[in-house]
């Protein structure tokens, strides 16, 4: 069954989890990661990222819907399941008094086929500091010893919650590489993250959470096509919105004015900045502050979580 | 990944064991009590039960002596030790993290008692010695019954430290949370006073008690003097608290800190 390359190692079907408090983190969520493939959960803290991973993980019960992992239930079937994944919890410790090496040497015992430690250890440029405490360890060589960790048994299914978070640009950079590389080598690799540089650089396809669930899915390009392009700019004195051509007319689809400041938004981005650029030059107005900008991975998200502020009738994420 | 070993309960173990291991030898407060406290209190038993009139209850110092200092050492050596170490490796987030992988949630608690298990029966191989040798006391007539004790005992004191641990916020604390079983197994479960000394009714409500019939059996053991029909009230007594014990366990063990 190895051999389908586009056999679905990961397939979540209207997944919920509710909390002992009656909270209801995730809300009916579905997505599938195929073999091989780097899939990101991108969204705001609470957004229900970690509490998805967790159940992915087999760490605890759905409330309903249905997970499956290299076509197990991950909770039920544990036994089957855990040895061919690597996990790296956001939040997940080691003894503080012991060193890397020792470690190193104790995860290797209870995981199934177990690489090299030092291996594992010089992966994520850990080789050096082998003999040093954990409590001597800075917090991102911390992440990286829970990533060696996670890498240890050759997973075949990877699990990283927040891979980056306390590591600086290059240790950030180094581990993108060696996702890649694993990426390659044939694992599969969910992550979640909440810099979108990171979806947007590591991502085969990802999906965007909001309030436990999905607002949009896809792959990086798919997700930022879905989003209209902007254009801001400020009017100079005595001008005014209705001055400019009909915005029906030049391809916009949503403005916003506040005081001279003006925003457009657009799906025919060309079309809208020619007719304002041509306006602008005729009637000899110049236009401060000029930026066009196609939509990136961070405008959909923010323009997601703007659409599904308005939605629920708040302004939470108007600014 | 065609040539993978694949790991066994035993091996998870004994990898988890090894690691605790070390951490019990570079943790010197804990090791101070696990070591020193029960080689230390027998002293003061001895003291004490030389006031009591042992002969007319059909026991000598070593039958008194010997089966308390078993009890401390259980109570240090495991209990304890064993509350700091699940405490402290919850509160590390250790145990979330183990919990990611092959070992299932037995396995880890067992594994991280080892060291410590291992401890307190060596200790008892100390003291059985000691006591042979320095208070005259005889070979062990019915060993059966002292094992019995010993590994009730064991179970018992590692089921009550989890169960401890649940509500222990931090190892400093458990200085205090570990205080009512310690105090309690000591002056009533036949440790400083054997419930023979004591008035029946006493006797009869301490003998319920979860370190008792521990206490009891290996008393027993080395008297002979216990006959069939006396082992049942202890070994049923033992056998329910640690059921009762595992079931506490499975219900409230924390393997995250409070948020």
């Amino acid at each position: 069954m190895n051999t389908n390359e586009h056999e679905h190692v990961i397939e979540v079907t209207d997944l919920r989890r509710v909390y002992g408090g009656g909270f209801e983190a995730v809300r009916g969520i579905s997505f599938s990661v195929d073999r091989g493939e780097v899939f990101a959960l991108l969204g705001t803290n609470g957004a229900g990222k970690t509490s998805t991973v967790e159940l992915l993980e087999g760490l605890a019960r759905p409330a309903g819907g249905n997970v499956r992992v290299l076509g197990h239930d991950p909770y039920a079937e544990r036994d089957v399941v855990r040895p061919r994944t690597g996990v790296m919890l956001q939040e997940g410790g080691f003894p503080s008094e012991l060193t890397v090496a020792e470690t190193a040497r104790m995860w290797a015992g209870c995981v199934s086929g177990a690489m090299p430690q030092a291996e594992a250890l010089e992966r994520v440029g850990l080789g050096r500091r082998a003999g040093v405490r954990v409590k001597q360890l800075s917090g991102g060589e911390r992440r990286r010893l829970d990533l060696a960790l996670a890498l240890l048994g050759r997973p075949e299914v990877l699990f990283l919650d927040e891979p980056t978070t306390g590591l600086d640009a290059e240790g950030r950079r180094e581990t993108w590489e060696l996702v890649r590389e694993l990426r390659d080598a044939g694992t599969t690799v969910l992550l979640t993250t909440h810099y979108l540089e990171e979806a947007e650089n590591l991502a085969d396809r990802l999906a965007i959470l909001h309030e436990g669930r999905i607002a949009a899915a896809g792959t990086p390009a798919q997700v930022t096509a879905a989003q209209p392009s902007r254009i801001s700019f400020e009017l100079p004195e005595g001008y005014f919105v209705g001055d400019l051509p009909p915005l029906d007319d030049m391809g916009v689809c949503e403005h916003e004015v506040d005081g001279r400041a003006v925003r457009l938004r657009t799906r025919e981005l060309q079309r809208t900045a020619t007719r304002l650029l041509v306006w602008a030059d005729t009637a000899r107005v110049e236009l401060r502050r000029l930026d066009v900008r196609s939509a990136s991975l961070e405008e959909a998200f923010l323009g997601i979580a703007r659409e599904a502020a308005q939605a629920a009738g708040t302004k939470e994420y108007a600014a | 990944m065609s040539t993978a070993v694949v790991t066994t309960p035993v091996g998870r173990m004994t990898a988890l064991a090894r690691a605790e291991l070390t951490l019990l030898g570079r943790s010197k407060g804990t090791l101070f009590a696990a070591l020193f406290v029960p080689l230390v209190m027998p002293v003061s038993v001895r003291e004490a039960a030389k006031g009591m009139d042992l002969a007319e209850a059909g026991l000598s110092l070593g039958t008194v002596v010997l089966p308390a200092s078993i009890g401390f050492s259980l109570l240090y050596a495991v209990y304890t030790t064993l509350v700091s170490v699940y405490t402290g490796r919850r509160e590390e987030l250790v145990l979330k993290r183990l919990r990611t992988g092959e070992l299932k949630d037995t396995e880890i608690l067992t594994g991280a008692a080892l060291p410590a298990v291992a401890t307190g029966l060596a200790q008892c191989l100390v003291l059985a010695v000691g006591c042979t040798v320095l208070l005259d006391l005889g070979a062990p007539r019915a060993p059966h019954l002292a094992v019995l004790g010993l590994l009730l005992g064991i179970v018992l004191c590692a089921s009550l430290a989890a169960v401890t641990a649940s509500f222990t916020r931090t190892v400093e604390s458990a200085q205090v949370t570990t205080l009512p079983v310690t105090f309690i197994s000591m002056l009533c479960s036949g440790m400083f006073f054997p419930l023979e000394v004591l008035p029946d009714r006493v006797a009869s409500v301490c003998e319920l008690l979860p370190l008792t019939p521990v206490i009891t059996l290996i008393r027993g053991g080395w008297t002979g003097e216990l006959s069939a029909y006396e082992v049942i009230g202890p070994v049923v007594t033992g056998l329910a608290w640690a059921v009762l014990g595992v079931l506490a366990v499975r219900r409230w063990f924390r393997w995250e800190p409070r948020h």
